[in-house]
């Protein structure tokens, strides 16, 4: 079931019914039988994979917590009769009695991702490789489908098992629990990737109905359905255009696209994620935030910050820190201080693990080159954006222009176009091509040619333009407010009237205006007999 | 509390209305161009009752008129046909009929039963849109669906022609909550005339079975009208196209033969109702114009003389005034259609003719 | 922790590390920083802080990253 489809709204509406009339300690029970049943019904014959994961990682957690309360009580009753090496090295032991089951766990559950994920993809290269040497194709491809949301439910378990084994969470006290976390629907799709210290205070319950704290959240879910079906769907039409006929639009047309991208883009993803968050509200639990203005940031690294911020965060807290402080990292970093000097030494640990992380991260949206090199541009313009730093300060120390509007305007503006024209990689969905294509940017001639009427033959009519203009102007007024307060506390605040005609217009225009349906083509109605 | 609750009820007041006028305001409106979408809903102004009941495709609709019937026979009859209408759609159009009224005869165009499965998204607008609301209705959306499509669409025709919102028209405005009328108890009038020149010919098919789906829906509608003392009366409308192949003929004989119905097929009685194809079609053979329909409606009036006992309404004076003003605007139309043809060469009362 | 406080000014020389608190909430910090900062720490005061312990209580403030690197020395 897509968010956005007649379906979905039903599923949403007899839910709500339902949870708020049962009794309260069934509620999460409740969540957990629609969240298999939605899931069964996108993916039915895939959900062993969701299973497997489920049970494994929470067994495993299991072990790993009772190893933990073992050391933490063996090590308070012991404590005067233990000497400090004593200590150490039971420590050292309860951590390899932990390891084989923390790394049993890991590999079941990421080997499962790996080849689901990636066996094609795999063979592909191994059939390139040899083809490059002459020689025929060796495998071919395996008849495998991707579980539904695997990606971010074998992340959100990781990150479970994780925080188990860093003693930082006590997990899920039942099965059933656990299992909800893992499969909570409102998320599977497209995240927030949650961390469960964060979501379990919210996702068992019990949920009185708050006619506030569900009017906000039905709020949101309005808000995330008309971004997506009046800004994204509508400018979804022209993207697809562009992107399918480069030969045809390349030099300016690229840059249009990319801008029309990195819009229908945030429409989509904030627009459901919006819906996902929204529907948590409705239910009572809280989601995290996964876009912070995005749009707003000054540099990419700050973009970063803003935009699929749980993902980040996970990257960050998981492989980034690990990597970067393991011991091998340190040695090696001491090591090149001594080899090449301070200066070497100290940027090695960020820029290799940078590149990994983002080599990851690349690879984490999909199994193909273009995702990595994605990945990569955006490591690599970090780094860039690191080392030009002392460039920066000396730069602000001889104009001030740090607090200045207009250098804000540039800054973001400057992201803005960064981000987008990296996002090309996943536009055009060919290496070779989206370099091609970023060349023609600065190359072409027909730049003028974007005036003359060609916009209008993407599939978008004029009132078409006005209307994702109207609506991403909208988005403009919501997140200039939203930097100071919360807008729906805002319209809270205002008369009645004002406040339900708001929400009125919203549901009116989103009706009207929403790129959904069949559309309505006069010529096929057409009445020929043959 | 409770203020909170009238406040959203109100709200909800507020908002339903206005996606009621909106729907209102957003359906097309056919009342120019293709006009025939119009013709379902043009039933329900009826206040009489019809003794013949049309219905079927445009082969009813085109080639028979029921003015001609009236003033020849005193008949009172009533076209419920429409574009491409598929034998499921007629079926639960006569269901849907008997509700109001019990005909005497009804005449069925079997040249539907080619269409064992739904067709077009298009024409099953054309069809359903203008039903009233009804169980009848649901029961022919469902027949009608298309895998892809949506019974709330149907509901709720909102949904599906929202995006009209960037091609409203004045007719959209003018004819939001009533339609100008177009027809002549069911029957699109064309005067003008288009000889036929080539009938493409025959293909051969692979199956002339006429599918299982379309035997079933036959079969209901014999129930239905016997059931209802109904007689069924089915027709092939004499057409040169599209082939209405021998096979499928000797099918429909067989059918009448074997539940004890009528059947004629109108194509073997072209000479025999004086019906020239040079000057009786408007285009090249499909359809019979104003000329031909008539000559059909005074043949076909016969055959029903001979075989039943329709009353002969015309000295019934609430009748006679009711068709007395159908009569006055069938020929005013007539007229302006011929004062268009020799103005402007054309007939340009249906706004843009779309052939 | 005048050591602690030499390599964060080493860092950012702008920043008065003796008492802000809020070194990662207002992201003065971010992590490229951080890395650096723990491999700095590891150089000086021979220690290794865990990924685990990167978490904010303990950057906010010269004083409570002062506090981890005891707590680790042990």
């Amino acid at each position: 079931m897509l968010f956005t489809s007649y379906s979905f709204i039903v599923f949403i509406a007899v839910l709500f019914v339902l949870y708020y009339i049962i009794p309260k300690k069934y509620q999460w029970i409740l969540l957990l039988v629609a969240s298999y049943f939605f899931y069964g019904l996108m993916s039915i014959k895939y959900l062993g994979y969701i299973l497997v994961t489920t049970v494994t990682t929470f067994y495993a957690g299991r072990q790993l917590k009772r190893q933990n309360l073992y050391q933490k009580d063996y090590l308070k009753e012991h404590k005067a009769d233990m000497s400090r090496e004593d200590k150490k090295a039971f420590k050292e032991q309860i951590k390899k009695d932990k390891k084989i089951y923390f790394l049993a766990c890991i590999l079941v559950n990421f080997g499962i991702l790996a080849f689901t994920k990636y066996t094609n993809f795999v063979i592909y290269n191994v059939n390139h490789i040899s083809e490059m040497f002459g020689n025929d194709i060796v495998l071919s491809f395996w008849n495998i489908a991707l579980p539904m949301g695997i990606s971010f439910y074998t992340f959100k378990s990781m990150s479970y098992l994780i925080d188990i084994h860093r003693d930082k969470s006590q997990g899920a006290n039942s099965l059933f629990k656990f299992a909800l976390f893992v499969s909570f629907f409102p998320q599977i799709i497209q995240g927030p990737i949650s961390r469960f210290e964060h979501l379990s205070k919210t996702l068992y319950g019990p949920h009185t109905f708050d006619y506030d704290r569900v009017a906000f959240g039905l709020q949101r879910i309005l808000w995330g359905f008309f971004k997506k079906l009046v800004i994204a769907d509508r400018l979804l039409i022209a993207v697809n255009t562009l992107k399918n006929s480069p030969e045809q639009y390349s030099g300016g047309f690229v840059l249009v696209l990319m801008l029309m991208y990195s819009f229908e883009l945030y429409a989509d993803f904030t627009g459901g994620i919006d819906i996902a968050i929204g529907i948590g509200q409705v239910f009572g639990v809280t989601i995290e935030e996964n876009f912070n203005r995005p749009y707003f940031a000054k540099n990419i690294t700050d973009f970063w910050r803003r935009w699929h911020i749980t993902m980040g965060a996970w990257f960050r807290d998981y492989v980034f820190y690990p990597l970067s402080v393991s011991k091998r990292m340190l040695k090696l970093s001491k090591w090149a201080r001594k080899n090449f000097g301070d200066a070497i030494g100290r940027r090695l640990p960020v820029y290799i693990s940078t590149l990994i992380v983002w080599f990851t991260t690349g690879i984490w949206h999909g199994a193909s080159w273009n995702f990595i090199a994605w990945g990569l541009a955006n490591g690599i313009v970090i780094i860039i954006s690191l080392e030009l730093k002392p460039y920066y300060k000396w730069f602000h120390s001889k104009f001030n222009v740090a607090d200045k509007r207009v250098f804000h305007a540039f800054q973001i503006i400057r992201t803005v176009l960064l981000v987008s024209s990296i996002r090309l990689f996943d536009v055009y969905k060919n290496v070779p091509l989206t370099f091609k294509m970023l060349g023609s940017m600065f190359t072409a001639q027909n730049y003028s040619s974007l005036f003359n009427g060609s916009l209008l033959e993407l599939g978008l009519a004029m009132y078409d333009y006005v209307i994702v203009f109207g609506g991403l102007g909208v988005l403009l007024i919501v997140s200039l407010i939203q930097r100071k307060s919360n807008v729906r506390l805002q319209l809270a605040s205002k008369p009645v009237h004002i406040r339900h005609a708001a929400f009125l217009m919203l549901i009116l225009s989103l009706l009207v205006f929403g790129a959904y349906g069949a559309g309505y083509d006069a010529s096929q109605f057409i009445y020929n007999q043959f | 509390m409770k203020k909170k609750i009238i406040l959203l009820s109100i709200s909800a007041i507020l908002l339903f209305g206005a996606l009621f006028l909106l729907e209102k305001l957003l359906m097309p409106k056919h009342v120019s161009g293709i006009v025939e979408g119009s013709l379902i809903e043009s039933y329900y102004n009826e206040k009489l009752k019809h003794d013949i009941l049309f219905v079927g495709d445009c082969e009813v609709y085109e080639n028979f008129s029921p003015v001609t019937l009236w003033e020849n026979y005193g008949y009172t009859s009533f076209i419920r046909g429409s574009a491409q209408q598929l034998i499921w759609q007629s079926y639960y159009l006569l269901e849907e009929t008997f509700e109001y009224e019990k005909p005497d005869v009804v005449v069925f165009n079997v040249l539907a039963m080619k269409y064992d499965t739904p067709q077009k998204e298009a024409y099953n607008r054309m069809t359903l849109d203008g039903m009233a609301f009804s169980k009848s209705k649901l029961e022919a959306i469902n027949a009608s669906m298309l895998p892809e499509e949506h019974m709330i669409d149907y509901i709720f025709p909102f949904l599906r022609y929202h995006s009209r919102w960037s091609s409203l028209t004045k007719d959209d405005f003018q004819y939001m909550f009533s339609k100008k009328p177009l027809f002549h108890n069911g029957y699109y009038m064309r005067v003008d005339v288009k000889p036929v020149e080539y009938i493409p010919k025959k293909k051969k098919l692979s199956n002339y079975e006429f599918g299982e789906f379309s035997y079933k829906y036959l079969e209901m509608m014999t129930n239905l009208c016997k059931e209802n003392g109904v007689e069924l009366v089915l027709i092939k409308s004499p057409t040169l196209y599209p082939v209405w192949y021998d096979e499928w003929d000797q099918q429909m004989i067989d059918y009448a033969k074997d539940h004890n119905l009528m059947y004629f097929n109108f194509i073997d009685h072209i000479e025999e109702a004086g019906i020239d194809f040079n000057t009786d079609t408007y285009d090249a053979g499909l359809h019979l114009n104003i000329t031909g329909a008539e000559k059909m409606s005074l043949y076909f009036g016969e055959i029903l003389k001979e075989q039943f006992d329709i009353i002969d309404r015309r000295n019934d004076p609430v009748y006679a005034e009711a068709w007395i003003e159908k009569s006055t605007f069938y020929y005013k139309m007539r007229d302006q259609q011929y004062h268009e043809l020799e103005t402007y060469g054309e007939i340009m009362m249906y706004g843009e003719v779309v052939k | 922790m005048n050591d602690l406080i030499e390599i964060l000014e080493e860092l950012h020389a702008d920043v008065d590390f003796k008492n802000c608190v809020t070194l990662i909430d207002h992201n003065i910090l971010d992590s490229f920083d951080i890395i650096t900062l723990v491999a700095d720490i590891n150089s000086e005061f021979d220690v290794t802080i865990p990924a685990e312990e990167i978490i904010p209580e303990n950057f906010n403030s010269a004083k409570a990253l002062y506090a981890l690197v005891e707590r680790l020395m042990e």
